[in-house]
């Protein structure tokens, strides 16, 4: 486990369910600093890939290494302290306060008996304020609308303080101001704190402006890995959403749209 | 924010409330005997009727219900994170039913206690193993698939219990429906029930972080570090042996363990370090409180204790419903 392995690896990884491949000898890897989009039709198999480079699912066949170990070597408890995953949304069952639900991502950090000290308690606290919800401390989860409930989840990613993000759709739900202060975050978090990010995207043009390295799923196995400014292309991205796009430069950023 | 400092104070006044309601047991009956009297035939050499009346009679059954509502409360909270479902009871799953079906062959064959005990415990455990095959069948239980499995099971033992009630002699048949509504009076020795008490806390609270986890999702838990599938399982076993071990005692009293996790979640938080061991001194206070009432409102005569439980519980819970519905659940 040299400081030299990457962040991230997966080697001829292919992943499918039941009988459906979405990628086939997928090699792929994610260093500190890097941020990696991942991009398909829906039912694609982008949240799939994601969940089996997260370690919840196990591969059809090939290998995913974290930090060069694989997830079994580690353990779970281990595994949490480097890779954290951010879930597409989903309801909870019980009502608990933003501040108790976004410490559940010090878990890990703590021992079996441990509880939270005032320093989980400040790096909750930041979190919160990192997504724009330091006001929101008491309120009951219950009542939070769709996106403040997708900002609370990734304070709780924040939280955990993971070196590797795994983001499945990380600005679903947000308005606009959010959807790119998420994404700088995360950025930022790659630039400053050497963090490794892949996340499952939808608006191409935000891939571009904010990831160095794209893959794109086609759906019937076939993959395609390379640098943004590569994959990013009109003829790839019409291909793989079977879908004509046009592109247009404004201020040195490029927005796709639909013919 | 939640702290240790705070539970710990949570937790001793629940256990001066679980001591009153002791207390209170051991004072109020057929024959009322005054406090000071109570803690001479606990602590002296008391030797008249009251010493009787306090040690063989009313502080076994006192323990037992204690341990029994305590038991059934930590076995609801524990169902309602595993099934993340908020109207998940012990009896949810058909452990009650299997308990039921057990001990009423057991009646029907004129076993003696000892024996619809037994029997009463083989029923619930072949129960849980039915619905824990079933539903574990191709390795991926999902919630859905657990509580349906359960339901189901469930509804099969209520019809064989409608089956033996329909053709039971008269004779028996009172015996069979106060078993059925739960009955305390029959609890002379608490010790066992109190031991699965302490043993099942004890193994759930190391535990009990994780299982705040659990409430957020299987696969949320999974990435901060739990190990879910061995937890799922140990949770399972676990409130089924506690459910089992209640229900053996005292028959299947009802709303405890669906009501105490709630109240308690709804007055310290869904924190499962405090909520565990509140909802098992609430539990356990509860029904003793409810038992007292059961042997003393139409003494000398004694109503079942289960129907009591739901009589307290039923509007409560109503309560608690459109209360949630009001703040928009």
């Amino acid at each position: 486990m040299s400081s030299k392995s990457p962040l991230l690896e997966a080697r001829q990884l292919t992943v499918g369910i039941g009988a459906k491949t979405f990628c086939r000898n997928l090699d792929l890897t994610l260093r500190a600093g890097e941020r990696l989009a991942i991009l398909g039709r829906n039912g694609a198999g982008k949240s799939t890939l994601l969940s089996v480079l997260a370690g919840l699912r196990a591969p059809q066949a090939g290998s995913v290494l974290i930090n060069g170990a694989s997830y079994a070597t580690l353990g779970v408890r281990k595994s949490a302290l480097i890779r954290g995953w951010l879930p597409q949304v989903r309801g909870d069952a019980f009502a608990s306060t933003v501040l108790e639900t976004a410490m559940v991502g010090r878990h890990p950090h703590l021992d079996r008996w441990g509880w939270e000290t005032d320093k989980d308690a400040k790096i909750v606290r930041e979190a919160l304020a990192a997504v724009d919800l330091d006001s929101f401390e008491q309120r009951d989860v219950l009542t939070l609308s769709g996106g403040e409930r997708q900002r609370l989840a990734i304070a709780t990613l924040l939280a955990q303080e993971p070196q590797l993000f795994l983001l499945d759709e990380p600005i679903a739900h947000l308005d606009l101001k959010h959807q790119i202060s998420m994404l700088e975050l995360f950025a930022g978090a790659a630039r400053d704190c050497g963090a490794g990010v892949a996340m499952v995207l939808h608006e191409p043009a935000l891939a571009w402006r904010f990831c160095d390295r794209v893959v794109l799923i086609h759906g019937n196995g076939h993959t395609e890995t390379g640098s943004a400014r590569e994959m990013l292309s009109i003829e790839r991205l019409s291909a793989l959403y079977q879908y004509p796009l046009h592109a247009i430069e404004c201020d040195g950023r490029i927005s796709f749209i639909p013919r | 924010m939640p702290t240790r400092r705070r539970a710990l104070l949570i937790l001793a006044a629940l256990a001066g409330l679980a001591l009153l309601s002791i207390a209170l047991a051991l004072m109020v009956g057929s024959v009322s005997i005054p406090f000071n009297e109570v803690l001479a035939s606990l602590f002296g050499s008391e030797s008249g009727l009251s010493g009787d009346v306090v040690r063989s009679l009313r502080l076994p059954r006192a323990l037992a219900g204690f341990a029994c509502g305590g038991l059934l409360a930590l076995a609801g909270a524990l169902l309602q994170v595993l099934l993340r479902n908020p109207l998940a009871d012990p009896y949810v799953l058909g452990i009650s039913g299997g308990a039921g079906v057990g001990a009423l062959l057991a009646i029907l064959f004129g076993f003696g206690l000892v024996g619809v005990n037994g029997s009463a415990f083989i029923g619930a455990l072949a129960a849980m193993l039915v619905v824990f095959g079933l539903a574990h069948g191709d390795g991926s239980w999902t919630q859905t698939r657990l509580l349906l499995t359960g339901v189901i099971v469930a509804a099969g033992c209520g019809a064989a219990v409608a089956l033996m009630l329909s053709i039971a002699p008269d004779n028996k048949l009172r015996g069979m429906l106060f078993w059925l509504m739960g009955d305390l009076s029959q609890s002379n020795d608490p010790r066992l029930v109190l031991g699965v008490l302490t043993a099942v806390l004890l193994v759930s609270l190391p535990f009990s972080r994780e299982l705040n986890l659990l409430t957020r999702g299987t696969d949320m838990a999974q990435t901060l570090g739990v190990h879910v599938t061995r937890l799922r399982r140990g949770v399972y076993l676990v409130a089924s042996l506690a459910t089992a071990a209640a229900v053996t005692q005292a028959g299947s009293i009802g709303f405890i363990g669906l009501i105490v996790p709630h109240l308690v979640r709804l007055a310290v938080g869904n924190d499962q370090r405090l909520l565990l061991p509140a909802s098992v001194l609430a539990g356990g206070s509860l029904l003793v409180i409810a038992d007292t009432l059961a042997r003393s409102i139409v003494a000398p005569q004694q109503l079942p204790v289960g129907v009591l439980t739901a009589l307290i519980g039923v509007p409560v819970f109503l309560f608690l419903l459109t209360r949630d519905a009001q703040t928009g659940r």
